[in-house]
């Protein structure tokens, strides 16, 4: 049952958040930058044209979609699993008049509101470089919340699974990584064979790309509602998922 | 006397092993009731319960006159809980910590500013507002943890295990702070193994054991239920013996602990007389005590 009930949640996890704003900003900004701009100029470079853009104008799409999806993935394992299983804040919470599901609602909106600062720092850099002139790029910031909400669910799922947080590097290894090759972050996907090419499809990442890289080109994306559906669809599966595990496991 | 709590049948396993089998209790309005077991008793599970925080196999509860777990959320809002294990927010000052809770209640910011400087007198933690978590002894972030159940100004405050890991000075305060609260009015239905908590505070309390209600009463009940009248408590070289020997004419009960004898009976004088006469034995004589109860209903064996 959906209600606004998570607000106060949510709050709380800004609150903590304000507190160390200043380091967190610098690591949402500063990381996937030094990446952006040094493989963009310096391989870019040695390269011709990507994508029929320069290089650094193709990464830019890549890392706006991979910086939002790493700020989620952390929030919602790391951070999340830190609230539930150390510090039992979500005891705390749900000894009050709330329940697991608003507790997890809040932690997906709060998922995707850090990772919407995180690709939010990333566009700015983008704008002010001029490396993307167009009206269009306005509506990125509409579907990066998407994308955060749809990797903050996936990432939920593995914090309701976690015995530790070694447990999380699994995901990173198999899923975050190989993504992030796979997806048309670093290059085309078409560049790959066949097969990776059919795996890259059906992977969430591949239609966050898709989105945001022609939407910074200045270009209407193709198959918009596919995109949105199948990043809408992850975002519904990995919270239905990781609500019903996070029960089994906090009802024992 | 209305029911703040009222517990009928409640069951709940996991897996094989049933944990809750067939609980029923009711607390009344202003009452102090304990529930009382060894570890593993149960326990924290029928608080949990209770709560809505787990779901029942069967059974009912009703909770501020709401039906738990249908309607557990409308019921929490007017109870307060301590839990076991701290989990105030590390993150966070005192004041902090009071102020986002009662948020979780729909409480308005400007309502619990209201509370807080009551709150952290009662607390004995006035002018700690802008202190850090890390910064609070055991005792404090206890006392922190109690106001903050107390922001809803709930009907009923749940309490698990209240004063364990304290020091006496801590419990003391915690103890004193609770009488205060059943002077207000407060109905406390709180979990410990400290007999002494419970014959000091409780006005009611119930021995649970593997999941059942083996004994309950007031704790003055209890021990003229359970137990004769005295104890003598027999140490020193030779105990053992002595316990098998001579004190079965005298008493009516002996039960040995490791190097001990406790020796219960309606009028211990003939068995004090026979003491004196018994060199290298030293011994204690006390009235029986809510602890001689709970050893004699659950027995002496370590449960971990």
């Amino acid at each position: 049952m959906i209600s606004l009930r998570f607000i106060p949640v949510w709050r709380r996890n800004f609150l903590v958040w304000r507190k160390l704003a200043v380091p967190s900003i610098l690591g949402n900004l500063a990381d996937p930058m030094i990446y952006m701009l040094g493989l963009g100029y310096g391989l870019g470079g040695m390269l011709p044209e990507v994508g029929g853009v320069h290089y650094v104008a193709f990464l830019a799409a890549g890392t706006v979609c991979a910086s939002t999806m790493n700020s989620a993935t952390f929030e919602a394992m790391y951070s999340a699993f830190s609230r539930m299983h150390m510090q039992k804040t979500w005891e705390a919470i749900m000894t009050a008049p709330l329940e697991l599901e608003d507790v997890v609602l809040a932690e997906l909106v709060w998922a995707a509101s850090k990772s919407f600062l995180a690709g939010l720092a990333i566009l700015l850099v983008i704008w002010s470089l001029g490396l993307s002139e167009s009206w269009l790029s306005l509506w990125v910031l509409a579907v990066i919340p998407l994308i955060g909400l749809c990797f903050a669910a996936l990432a939920l799922t593995m914090t309701a699974l976690a015995p530790s947080y070694d447990f999380f590097m699994y995901y990173f290894t198999l899923a975050v990584t190989p993504m992030t090759m796979l997806c048309g972050v670093f290059f085309p996907t078409d560049r790959l064979p066949q097969a990776f090419q059919t795996i890259a499809a059906l992977l969430p990442l591949s239609h966050a790309t898709q989105l945001v890289r022609p939407l910074l080109l200045g270009a209407v994306p193709e198959s918009i509602a596919l995109h949105l559906a199948v990043l809408a669809a992850y975002a519904a599966c990995g919270a239905g998922v990781a609500f019903v595990l996070l029960r089994r496991r906090l009802s024992s | 006397m209305a029911s703040v709590l009222s517990v009928r049948d409640l069951r709940k396993s996991y897996g094989e092993h049933e944990v809750v089998c067939g609980v029923s209790l009711a607390v009344e309005r202003g009452q102090c009731f304990g529930l009382l077991g060894p570890n593993g008793a149960g326990k924290t599970t029928t608080l949990r319960l209770c709560l809505g925080l787990t779901e029942p196999d069967g059974g009912t509860v009703e909770l501020a006159a709401e039906p738990v777990p249908a309607r557990a959320r409308q019921a929490r809002a007017r109870v307060g809980v301590v839990p076991q294990m701290d989990n105030l927010d590390p993150d966070f000052t005192v004041g902090e910590n009071l102020l986002v809770y009662g948020r979780y209640f729909g409480l308005k910011d400007r309502d619990i500013r209201e509370r807080i400087p009551p709150l952290l007198e009662f607390a004995e933690l006035s002018g700690r507002a802008a202190s850090r978590i890390q910064t609070l002894s055991g005792g404090m972030k206890r006392r922190l943890t109690l106001a903050r159940a107390l922001i809803n100004d709930p009907e009923i405050i749940f309490m698990d295990e209240p004063t364990t890991g304290l020091d006496p000075q801590a419990r003391h305060l915690i103890w004193e702070r609770l009488k205060r609260l059943l002077a207000q009015g407060k109905t406390i239905l709180l979990t410990t193994h400290f007999m002494d908590e419970a014959e000091r505070l409780c006005h009611r309390v119930a021995i649970m054991d593997q999941g059942r209600i083996i004994s309950e009463g007031s704790p003055r009940e209890l021990i003229e239920r359970h137990i004769e009248a005295e104890v003598v408590e027999v140490y020193g070289e030779g105990v053992a013996e002595w316990g098998t020997r001579a004190a079965r004419d005298s008493v009516s009960r002996v039960e040995q602990s490791g190097e001990t004898v406790f020796c219960y009976a309606a009028d211990a004088r003939p068995l004090l007389a026979r003491l004196e006469t018994e060199r290298g034995l030293r011994y204690l004589h006390r009235p029986a005590n809510l602890e001689d109860v709970f050893l004699k209903l659950t027995g002496r064996e370590l449960r971990d």
